[in-house]
């Protein structure tokens, strides 16, 4: 694809010295990705970066339901911010992508209405005493990856290809909706044609599929999931993409995420159950990675150390396609060797002439 | 198939696929009646309809339903049409909306 | 003999050149480009009539060599005052009065990114097609004939998200004249027009449309594009609602044809801030405001300064040519009995 207009939409990064707000979610679905994270800033980069056990979560969740009013949110956002000033830094690297939206949707309703900022520095005063400065910058934490990508491909052991026969991964990369549809200079490369994942994917190896329904949402949309009976909607959604991308055969998905990745991975579990369909081309699931995981296969990190057997769908035929060696009996031992247990076989991973992807003409 | 008891299931796309419609019936009826082209989707007719007014039919969404290739349902809708002639009288470009219903029905009696 | 300055070399300053010699007036056209006649030089035929735009173009030019009009041409004009004009690089061309008739910009469709504009290679502009009806060369990039052709209207039109809120005008009319000409050309086509509301304001225009529903065959829906992507065989899925059925629809098509606004002239704007006292005013939506839209539509209210053409409003070239006329009398109002 002719991508030249990213560079229209750059923003400014911080360099270095940045406080780690983490997500509530990721911890759960992909819980290797925020320490691989942390462990590819500060032994590849070299990065100063603060992981702050006090903060809380965001309240994005609750706020886009409606459970917590908008008052509430803005006075954690407000504590968030104290805690970076406390610990001494002013730079944000936010983790969730729910996050990163209210944040900067936040900062710019205290510009507009700072009338709003004043009864949150009072509510946050009144409930603890504590004062805050406004980040001097705040970015999402795949736009660092993004900053660094360069530096971490300098460093990588492997890239983005087929290690049999050299040819491009072909990489679906799904960009969560409150990244740069709210404010499209948010987010590198604006909100039609972002280049945040698509850069770290292209710089490493692999090529982009730019398929038609790149910039339909997950689905996933709080409400939307959260009341059981809307959830036909949510997975309606995932798989309008997933039989959108199918044809094109991609080697796995990358998103930004939280709850894109969560989706898109554990949707294709659920409609292997209801439907008999799979949407990769081997008659399995397609991969769902974070993009630390993708750094950090690049990079050479063990995948199980990276907790990539909490995946829904197997992520080992991506590992021998991009000739990563690992212990296949290694796959759920926790520390110490202690087992945590495996998941019973299910349709989207078994692997059977019967269950070759079908894409409803 | 699985047993899990889901308790939702998968929404079916409300999306028109112009891809996948079978346009072929409604070319039909255009080249038996050219001038059913030139209409402007202005709902005098429905406004006047006999039983538009009385039950859901609507003339005007039905019919341009049918120039999308959606069939569905179009020839009972078309069943509520009680052939008055009203909607001709109002129709600014003129067109034969009368005939259009009689059209319809004769080329979609099978969908 | 007066001397008066004519800021562009399109249909309204060519008119008013001509209008202005009938009155015994000196006119100078100053012309940034290297030839007379605006973009009426790029277009093929002309709506209502599908007169061919040359016929136009050569009538006006080869009135304007006949009458000996002094012509400047590749000359940029950097500021206007009733006194004359500045040139580029400083130099002044002074003059008894000045017309402003420097057009309008075509808006640059790359802007509506989810269009893909020189992205995707079957994605090209109005403009693009005249230029292809000149060639006689309409193709898809592969040289190849296209099966489904989809025209977006009010493209940086009628659409704050680009900083265009007025109606472009000619751009309704201008889709229903490419669409015939397509199917002229691509009869077995199937083709779309996705518009917002349908304008139909000239004379013949009504009745054009309506042809080219009924007897070109041209499916005109109601419903904005809201976004092109590529399919696995390269050519290009499109989404709209059909507003008229209130459902949302989608289409795969092999070429899609932006219907390109028409946005301010970019002169506009250092025409006024080169008057910090004002009297060169813009509207909103940049276009240099005349001191009323009725009696006075061709007066700047600045002394000396007239307006013809585009320069104040999108419009027909038949209009443009109307306001070079009508800016000319004017002109020689304004001069009589003065020294």
């Amino acid at each position: 694809m002719k991508r030249s207009s990213w560079r229209e939409y750059e923003k400014e990064i911080a360099h270095d010295h940045y406080y780690y707000a983490r997500s509530c979610i990721r911890q759960n679905f992909f819980p290797g990705s925020e320490t691989t994270f942390l462990r590819i800033m500060r032994d590849v980069l070299g990065k100063d970066i603060y992981d702050d056990p006090r903060h809380t979560s965001c309240t994005g969740i609750g706020y886009h339901t409606d459970i917590v009013p908008l008052d509430t949110t803005m006075a954690v956002v407000a504590r968030q911010f104290a805690l970076m000033t406390e610990a001494g830094y002013e730079n944000m690297a936010v983790s969730c992508i729910t996050s990163f939206g209210l944040y900067t949707e936040i900062l710019e309703t205290w510009h507009e209405f700072p009338e709003t900022e004043a009864r949150a520095r009072e509510n946050l005063r009144q409930a603890t005493g504590r004062e805050f400065r406004i980040p001097k910058n705040i970015a999402h934490t795949s736009d660092l990856i993004f900053h660094n990508r360069e530096e971490i491909e300098r460093q990588a052991v492997r890239r983005l290809v087929d290690a049999a026969t050299g040819e491009p991964l072909k990489v679906v990369e799904h960009i969560g909706c409150h990244y740069a549809k709210i404010f499209p200079k948010s987010g590198i490369g604006g909100s039609e044609f972002p280049y945040v994942l698509a850069g770290m994917v292209e710089q490493w190896g692999g090529t982009v599929v730019d398929y038609p329904e790149r910039r339909h949402c997950c689905g996933f949309g709080f409400r939307n999931y959260l009341v059981q009976a809307n959830r036909g909607f949510s997975i309606a959604n995932s798989r309008k993409k997933l039989e959108s991308m199918a044809p094109y055969k991609p080697d796995m998905m990358v998103a930004n995420c939280p709850g894109c990745a969560m989706f898109l991975d554990k949707w294709q579990y659920a409609l292997a159950e209801m439907e008999n369909t799979t949407y990769g081309a081997d008659g399995r699931g397609i991969p769902v990675l974070t993009y630390e995981e993708m750094a950090g296969l690049v990079l050479g990190y063990d995948p199980w150390e990276m907790g990539m057997q909490m995946h829904q769908v197997d992520v080992e035929p991506l590992l021998d396609k991009l000739g990563v060696k690992y212990d296949s009996a290694a796959k759920f031992l926790g520390r110490g060797g202690k087992y945590i247990g495996a998941p019973k076989p299910v349709a989207v991973n078994s692997f059977s002439g019967d269950r070759l992807y079908r894409i409803k003409q | 198939m699985s047993a899990i008891e889901w308790g939702y299931g998968i929404n079916a796309p409300r999306t028109m696929d112009l891809d996948r419609n079978d346009i072929g019936p409604a070319r039909e009826i255009l080249a038996e009646m050219p001038e059913w082209g030139a209409c402007i989707a202005c709902g005098g007719c429905t406004a006047t309809c006999t039983a538009g007014n009385l039950t859901s039919f609507n003339f005007r969404r039905v019919h341009t339903l049918v120039k999308r290739g959606e069939y569905a349902g179009a020839w009972a809708e078309m069943n509520k049409c009680m052939l008055c002639g009203k909607c001709r009288l109002v129709c600014p470009r003129g067109i034969n909306t009368r005939g259009v219903v009689r059209l319809i029905k004769r080329k979609l009696g099978d969908y | 003999m007066k001397k008066v300055a004519v800021i562009g070399g399109g249909p309204a300053g060519m008119q008013a050149a001509l209008s202005l010699v009938q009155m015994g007036l000196a006119p100078v056209i100053v012309e940034c480009s290297s030839a007379l006649g605006g973009k009426l030089k790029d277009w093929h035929q002309l709506f209502p009539s599908m007169t061919p735009a040359h016929e136009v173009l050569d009538e006006l030019t080869g009135q304007i060599a006949d009458a000996g009009v002094e012509v400047m041409l590749h000359t940029e004009v950097e500021g206007v005052t009733g006194q004359g004009v500045t040139l580029a690089g400083g130099r002044k061309l002074e003059a008894d009065a000045v017309v402003v008739a420097s057009g309008f910009d075509i808006f640059d469709a790359r802007l509506k990114e989810e269009y893909g504009y020189h992205i995707y290679d079957n994605v090209f502009t109005t403009v693009d097609v005249e230029r292809m009806l000149n060639k006689g060369a309409v193709a898809l990039h592969d040289g190849s004939a296209p099966r489904r052709i989809a025209f977006v209207h009010c493209v940086g039109s009628r659409d704050e998200k680009v900083n265009q809120k007025h109606c472009s005008k000619v751009c309704c009319i201008t889709g229903v004249k490419q669409a015939m000409e397509m199917r002229t050309l691509f009869p077995e086509a199937e083709i779309f027009n996705f518009y917002m509301d349908i304008r139909m304001f000239g004379p013949g225009y009504e009745e054009m449309y309506q042809s080219a529903q009924q007897d070109y065959g041209i499916n005109f829906i109601r419903g904005r594009v809201s976004e092109a992507s590529p399919t696995i065989d390269g050519r290009l899925q499109i989404k709209a609602e059909d507003t008229l059925v209130g459902r949302p629809m989608k289409m795969t098509v092999d070429m899609l044809v932006l219907l390109v606004g028409m946005k301010a002239g970019g002169s506009n704007a250092k025409f006024s801030a080169a008057l910090p006292g004002g009297g060169i005013t813009l509207s909103s939506s940049g276009f240099v405001a005349p001191v009323d839209l009725f009696a006075g539509n061709v007066s700047s209210g600045l002394e000396g300064v007239f307006y013809a053409g585009t320069v104040s409003a999108p419009k027909t070239i038949g209009e443009s040519i109307d306001e070079g006329a009508m800016a000319a009398l004017r002109v020689a109002e304004y001069l009589k009995g003065r020294k």
